[in-house]
């Protein structure tokens, strides 16, 4: 009797284990108005039976006063009632569903050219996107839009999903067409699976199509399970970031660290450097709930403590010591308009990168045309805009470029007044020094943002390794630094008065530590501090 | 190759969206509602954390027709946990006659959940409020932002969302206005149990099946664990082996039919379920689109 309870019991267990096993893949869905997305998010859904019985009454139900034949997939999805009555997707909705293998997140995004944002949106979390095509229409200028604004979010991984086949007598040529069409104007066949469905008839969902025997690729269901996007493992092989988030103090022997690791792997032990301070520790412990662990990677919410009182607070970054990041206060940067005001040039906006919220201004918009990827200087932006702009920051933000890391290099921006969301940011990179736009001489403010630091002089005496290491972790901070060996007073004043940061061997020098790694330290430690106490005027 | 896990992804991703809305709010309050999401959420709130204490109050909006069980697991689970607890009801309608008997329950839930909560959170002045909502719940649901803007008067206008990427969110808000925040929005039902089975998590016994007496009505069971529900012409209680798949109130929550003692029990019956949890829950169904109409007008 007592046996086969027991046996049940097994294999649920044993069901948990594999569950915990699973990864998550998450994806997003643009399309055109009626090219079916809904309907395909629906069928994707029912066939692999993540529906259940009381939504598929209910929407049978809902259909007897609409327009749809037996089952309308697409009212499983489309959720608000100002939709139902339009009878189009006007918002993100987030759908769940899992197989065998994996947990899936669908993104499911609108295609009404005027909802630019809400792609952008459900884009900012997916690793992959599905962009639907009717077979009827081929590549129309939004599938392009949403192809450009899939890989402006950093999507590298898109399933080109030619739908309503089975209007086209599941057409060979057609398919051909429309694939040689969109690789003609987005060349990356290595990112793009092309295939040929129909939602409506369940042709390539699920299982592979009978009508369709042209085509021996997976259906969509066994290439989204199968797919490897690399995007986690791509976060944990970056180098270590970890913007602190808060400052976990319970009493006066505890002092963590709490945050959510961007990208890469930390352990006890490892050497950190903590921006803006520029000063070094090593991690002590990885404290959670559940215990101290031996290592933690992205993108887990873990608290660190460190072996020194370093006096970190929220917007602090850590990072590798080898692996630094940069620091600048003025960018160029993607953007993406989501407001329906205007941007305004001259107004200052709140920025939010990773866990620092600071005050911006914007200059310089070029917009892009999505079709022919040229852009073109404007005096403002609106929305559903995207283009390329300066920012210029109060504090120094510590970012890499969005390309390299998602999660270090995007940032929104905030309206003051309205406190609306009104842009979304991609960081290209810190302004190089050339780009000049101003007419009159350059002055001492402008070095300062465009350097993020202001002009100094080192003097470290005959010690020329100690100098090439100090250039080294100042440049490796985005910092404008030069090396002068037994320089002159008049070079050395040309360089302040160029905003730069010299640092000179010679005769004559400070006492320093004798380890050339520890002076450094100190030297930088003291640079940086003294910039960010310094009032208007002057040199370090 | 090092990877974390769903569950894991889905932990870490709540963990950082609780440390936020501390960080950068004034006076946040977390919505206990009692039910297996207000465990999840609430054991999330104690990792973010540790070592140090919650930093903000939960809140429970007691509309008086809880389950004995819910009320007894609360104070026992929250003193536990070591936070603090603020009971709200809607005395002024309770004393006024409020039950859904009388006023239907499209008006009794109007006063005694969403009356209640809105005045608890005026009361505490209290400028962001968790709450345990998941997106696959219901299909208005599935729209809905992690950070939920409200205005003074707290309400949701699905229009007027603003708009959320990565996990970059705007906490930002005027005097009187209020932010819901929903940590578990990318949590399915399956999610929760199975991480209630990994972390041993407390929850009410009302899920756990057992013989209870209820009255069956069409496909719903009533459970008679507290008398509220007045009885039809010649209807009789049955003893019924059943368990609560949602918890609201008693005279509203419906039992199901089932063997599930236990949390495995539990998942394994979800993995053969074909029904969503909220079928029976009465509200739900008192008029077309209902849930988007209670979210507009300020409930959860």
């Amino acid at each position: 009797m007592a046996t086969v309870p027991e046996a049940q019991i097994f294999e649920i267990e044993q069901f948990l284990e594999e569950e915990r096993e699973k990864d998550l893949l998450r994806f997003t869905t643009a399309g055109s108005v009626d090219d079916g997305k809904s309907t395909l998010i629906g069928r994707l859904l029912y066939d692999s039976r993540n529906v259940y019985e009381d939504q598929v009454r209910s929407v049978t139900k809902a259909s007897v006063n609409g327009s749809a034949g037996p089952i309308d997939f697409s009212l499983l999805t489309d959720g608000l009632r100002a939709e139902r009555e339009q009878g189009i997707t006007i918002d993100v909705a987030y759908r769940y569903f899992a197989t065998a293998r994996r947990k899936f997140i669908i993104a499911d995004t609108p295609g009404h050219e005027q909802y630019t944002r809400n792609m952008a949106t459900g884009a900012s979390t997916a690793d992959l996107a599905i962009i639907l095509i009717d077979a009827r229409k081929g590549v129309l200028p939004q599938s392009r839009r949403h192809t450009f604004i899939a890989s402006l979010l950093g999507i590298r991984r898109l399933v080109v999903a030619v739908n309503k086949m089975d209007l086209v007598d599941y057409d060979e040529g057609v398919f051909d067409a429309i694939r040689a069409e969109f690789l003609e104007w987005h060349p990356h066949p290595d990112q793009c699976y092309f295939l040929p469905l129909s939602a409506l008839a369940g042709d390539n969902v699920v299982g592979r199509s009978r009508n369709m025997p042209w085509f021996s690729g997976p259906a969509l269901l066994e290439y989204l399970e199968t797919v490897e996007t690399g995007a986690q493992a791509a976060a944990i092989d970056q180098p270590f970031r970890f913007p602190v988030q808060r400052v976990i103090r319970p009493n006066q022997d505890f002092r963590g660290y709490a945050g959510q690791i961007c990208s890469g792997t930390v352990r006890p032990g490892d050497e950190v450097c903590a921006l803006p301070s520029g000063r070094h520790s090593r991690i002590k412990t990885i404290t959670t709930f559940n215990g101290d662990l031996e290592a933690a990677f992205a993108p887990m919410s873990v608290t660190l403590t460190l072996e020194d009182e370093l006096d970190l607070s929220r917007g602090d970054m850590l990072a590798h010591a080898d692996r630094p990041l940069g620091a600048a206060a003025h960018f160029e940067t993607r953007l993406v308009w989501l407001n329906q005001a205007p941007l305004d040039v001259a107004r200052r906006y709140l920025l939010k990168h990773t866990t620092q919220l600071v005050s911006a201004r914007v200059t310089a918009p070029q917009r892009m045309d999505v079709h022919t990827l040229a852009s073109e200087p404007v005096a403002a932006l609106s929305m559903n805009d995207i283009a390329t702009v300066e920012i210029e920051t109060s504090k120094p933000l510590f970012f890499d470029p969005y390309e390299r890391n998602r999660a270090t290099g995007s940032l929104v921006l905030i309206d003051l007044e309205t406190n609306a969301t009104v842009a979304a940011g991609m960081i290209v990179q810190a302004v190089a020094a050339h780009a000049v736009r101003h007419t009159g001489p350059v002055t001492p403010a402008e070095r300062r943002a465009r350097y993020g630091h202001r002009p100094a002089t080192i003097l470290v005496g005959p010690r020329e390794a100690l100098a090439t290491l100090v250039e080294r972790r100042l440049f490796d901070r985005g910092c404008a630094a030069v090396v002068l060996h037994n320089a002159t007073e008049d070079g050395l004043r040309a360089l302040e008065a160029a905003g730069l940061i010299a640092i000179a061997t010679g005769a004559d020098g400070p006492e320093l530590p004798d380890d050339d790694a520890r002076a450094a330290e100190f030297i930088v430690t003291r640079l940086l501090e003294a910039d960010q106490n310094f009032e208007e005027g002057g040199g370090i | 190759m090092a990877r974390l896990s769903y569950l894991s992804t889905l932990e870490a991703e709540s963990i950082h969206i609780i440390r936020e809305v501390a960080c950068e709010f004034q006076n946040p309050v977390m919505l206990y509602s009692v039910g297996k999401d207000s465990s999840v959420m609430l054991r999330l709130a104690q990792k973010a954390f540790y070592p140090a204490p919650i930093p903000f109050p939960v809140l429970h909006v007691d509309t008086s027709y809880k389950f004995r069980e819910m009320i007894e697991f609360r104070d026992w689970y929250t003193a536990k946990v070591g936070v603090k607890l603020i009971v709200h009801t809607n005395r002024e309608a309770l004393d006024a006659g409020a039950t859904p008997f009388r006023l239907g329950t499209a008006r009794c839930c109007g006063l005694l959940k969403t009356q209640a909560l809105l005045d608890a959170l005026r009361e505490g002045g209290f400028d962001a409020a968790f709450g345990g909502a998941r997106r696959d719940e219901e299909k208005s649901r599935a729209k809905e932002r992690i950070y939920s803007f409200r205005d003074s008067r707290g309400q949701w206008d699905p229009k007027n969302q603003r708009p959320e990427l990565w996990n970059l969110y705007n906490g930002r808000v005027d005097p009187g206005e209020s932010i819901r925040v929903f940590p578990l929005s990318n949590w399915t039902e399956l999610d929760v149990w199975e991480y209630i089975h990994a972390e041993d998590i407390p929850v009410v016994p009302l899920y756990f099946a057992k013989e209870r007496w209820v009255l069956e009505r069409g496909d719903s069971l009533i459970s008679l664990e507290q008398d509220f529900v007045p009885r039809l012409p010649g209807e009789k209680p049955t003893l019924v082996r059943c368990r609560m798949r949602s918890l609201g109130c008693s005279p509203c929550t419906g039992a199901i039919r089932s063997d599930a003692d236990t949390v495995p029990k539990i998942v394994e019956e979800l993995i053969g379920f074909r029904r969503s949890e909220r079928e029976n829950r009465v509200i739900d169904f008192d008029q077309d689109g209902s849930m988007e109409i209670k979210k507009r007008e300020g409930y959860f």
